[in-house]
């Protein structure tokens, strides 16, 4: 079911995307962006209004990564994985970051604090190991850095 | 008054960039700061430059904590002070390259449409506005631009092949999809130079007879993304953009459009897909997208630095542009010294320039001081280069006669504490996480590669797991839909040839 608040939410997004030619992402994105995650029961509401069935919407919508299906913590902590930061020794920094956030890649807090994530590339290869830390770049980083950033 | 300028592109932003731009705020109350791109010299970022009577004066890397003392320097006269670096574009790093398409970035204020245009922007546009489509594909054919998102496809020739079809709807969609690790040049361009892109597109626009654009950038990039929109906005409003180009009476438009977190969304067929608001699957070619590409219409496809080498080429002629080069690659190419590398940032340069000049010279050899083992040029799909081949030209020809590739040119350097089966295995277990799904050499044997890989790391039958890694390779070279699992060998292979010490080798039992 979804909140009235919610509700809001994916009309508007709907309404502001009406012009839009493959409007879908758009739409995903504002929903996102205004709650936080693509809540399941969303897919149907959009799906109509695009005249497409629910189980593309579904397709669509797990496809790709960026669309959360549950809330991120408060903090957002994304650290890059890939090959740039590896040579600058991202997989230790990661190793050093899970034990003193006390938790892994891919996870929320219990109490909803924070979120760890990996993430393929920031463009910041210059500059690695880089995060994006509630969407605030961060160069150069290393694990206090990252705790810092999100006050531990 | 004084006038500063601080970069507001990622590189700076990520180095602290916000801080000194308050300290600067707060120690020089009434000063004009301009945000401006990066020069590329990320070593050097935040680089803080001033405007003189003899021209600009740069500092870097500056902290917000040195602000007071470069205040009290004399900062705003070009004062002397330890971070002093002297008028940027005699820095050697930069006099040595040759900027064509990066000539404003770091330079000019992105969000102003005036003051590209007062840097040579728009001469490009006016000088297609006066020519007939034939003469605009022409010029780029003649000029021997090929398309930097990796394939080197020749620009004009896809422009011709999209002005030839006949259709009530054609397109032009700059891929910013730059996912490839070690690459950032997209990015930079669409921060610190966004309106060549929108001219590049509009050119591209007249040339084929499309009146509608979308540049469709990667969530990652967020500042990239929010400058796009502003200078769309801008360029609306400045007439570079909308139903009367500088007055001509011609039209062109575009819009942003924002991926998801998808690799595989920066191959040209999974992109359109994604623009119409489905899953970011490649399709089979042919049909080209040229024939047949977004919303099934004729669709030019070009990667960010290919539409903004456009305006150049217009507006100082094919000749100027081929002048520089090697072989059959003309021109420049912005290449990405990313990674473990003392010197990075953005270096463009003629095609020919030897990979060990960029990592040695430019780069200045490895952040860590320790020897350099391997540099992978061309993103996650592109080969493991020992030093023994840095005598290899920038070409295309001439990587792939090594069995590499130079994709979009990025060089992401490793020392010598490089794991090289540990970088094998990335590649496969990276096309395992990246696969789109369609094609089943890609989909599944991105995962076989991965168990395989980790039998050998075990010591587990190790020569005919070689074997099958060679064999799978070859499947996956030959069988895949797109370049995702069709280049996923190059790291593979080049790490098995070039770094045999790092993989156990057949004991007996």
């Amino acid at each position: 079911m979804l909140a009235a608040e919610q509700l809001r939410v994916v009309e508007a997004a709907i309404a502001a995307h009406r012009g839009t030619e493959g409007a879908a992402l758009p739409i995903l994105h504002h929903i996102q962006s205004a709650l936080g995650f693509v809540p399941q029961a969303v897919l149907p509401v959009v799906a109509e209004a695009l005249n497409r069935s629910r189980a593309e919407l579904h397709g669509v919508a797990s496809f790709y990564h960026d669309f959360r299906d549950a809330p991120a913590g408060r903090h957002l902590v994304q650290l890059c994985q890939a090959e740039a930061c590896q040579a600058m020794g991202v997989r230790q920094v990661t190793r050093e970051s899970e034990q003193r956030l006390g938790l892994a890649l891919g996870e929320t807090s219990p109490d909803g604090a924070l979120t760890l994530e990996a993430v393929y590339c920031l463009g910041l290869c210059a500059c690695a190991p880089a995060a994006l830390v509630d969407g605030a770049p961060l160069g150069r980083v290393d694990a206090a850095a990252l705790a810092a950033a999100v006050g531990r | 008054m004084t006038r500063l300028f601080l970069p507001a592109d990622a590189f700076a932003l990520a180095l602290g960039a916000e801080a000194v731009a308050a300290a600067l705020q707060a120690a020089l109350p009434g000063l004009e700061l301009v945000r401006t791109g990066s020069r590329g010299m990320a070593w050097l970022e935040p680089m803080l430059e001033v405007a003189t009577p003899d021209g600009r004066v740069a500092y870097g890397p500056v902290r917000a904590a040195d602000i007071p003392a470069l205040v009290a320097a004399g900062l705003a006269q070009g004062g002397a002070h330890p971070l002093r670096l002297g008028a940027p574009e005699a820095l050697p790093w930069l006099a040595r390259q040759t900027r064509l398409t990066f000539t404003r970035c770091g330079v000019v204020d992105p969000a102003s449409l005036p003051d590209y245009a007062a840097h040579g922007g728009l001469a490009g546009l006016r000088a297609a506005l006066a020519l007939p489509p034939a003469e605009i594909i022409e010029a780029v054919t003649a000029s021997g631009l090929r398309g930097r998102g990796g394939a080197g496809f020749p620009t004009g020739i896809k422009w011709r092949t999209v002005a030839a079809e006949t259709a009530p709807r054609k397109f032009i969609v700059a891929n910013a999809d730059e996912g490839d690790s070690g690459t950032f040049a997209d990015r930079m361009l669409m921060e610190g130079d966004p309106f060549s892109l929108i001219e590049g597109m509009a050119i591209a626009g007249l040339a084929v007879g499309a009146a509608h654009g979308y540049v469709y950038i990667r969530s990652e990039y967020p500042h990239a993304i929010a400058r796009m929109r502003a200078a769309v906005l801008a360029a609306r409003a400045g007439g570079l953009l909308g139903p009367d180009l500088l007055g001509s009476g011609r039209g062109f438009d575009l819009e942003i459009r924002v991926g998801a977190g998808a690799y595989v969304c920066g191959e040209e067929t999974a992109l359109l897909e994604s623009i119409e608001g489905t899953r970011g699957q490649v399709r089979a070619k042919p049909p080209l997208p040229a024939i047949k590409g977004l919303f099934g219409c004729p669709t030019v496809v070009n990667n960010v630095i290919t539409l903004a080498s456009v305006p150049f080429i217009l507006a100082n002629g094919a000749a100027a542009y081929a002048a520089h080069g090697f072989g059959r690659s003309r021109g420049t190419m912005a290449v990405q010294l990313a990674g473990n590398v003392k010197h990075g940032g953005l270096v463009e340069v003629p095609f020919g320039v030897t990979l060990g000049e960029l990592v040695l010279e430019y780069g200045g050899g490895t952040a860590s001081g320790r020897p350099v083992k391997a540099v992978q040029v061309g993103g996650p799909l592109g080969a493991y280069f020992p030093p023994a081949l840095f005598d290899t030209p920038f070409d295309y020809e001439a990587f792939a006669a090594r069995d590499g590739l130079i994709g979009h040119a990025g060089i992401v350097v490793f020392d010598d504490t490089a794991d090289m089966l540990a970088q094998a295995r990335f590649a496969f277990a990276f096309c395992a996480e990246e696969s789109c799904g369609k094609c089943t050499p890609c989909r599944i044997g991105s995962t076989r590669g991965v168990e395989v890989m980790d039998r050998i790391a075990a010591g587990d039958n190790v020569a005919a797991n070689t074997a099958l890694i060679h064999d799978l390779c070859e499947t996956l070279k030959f069988g895949s839909l797109c370049a995702l699992g069709g280049f996923t060998p190059y790291p593979v292979l080049s790490a098995l040839q070039h770094f045999p010490q790092d993989f156990p080798q057949e004991t007996q039992p």
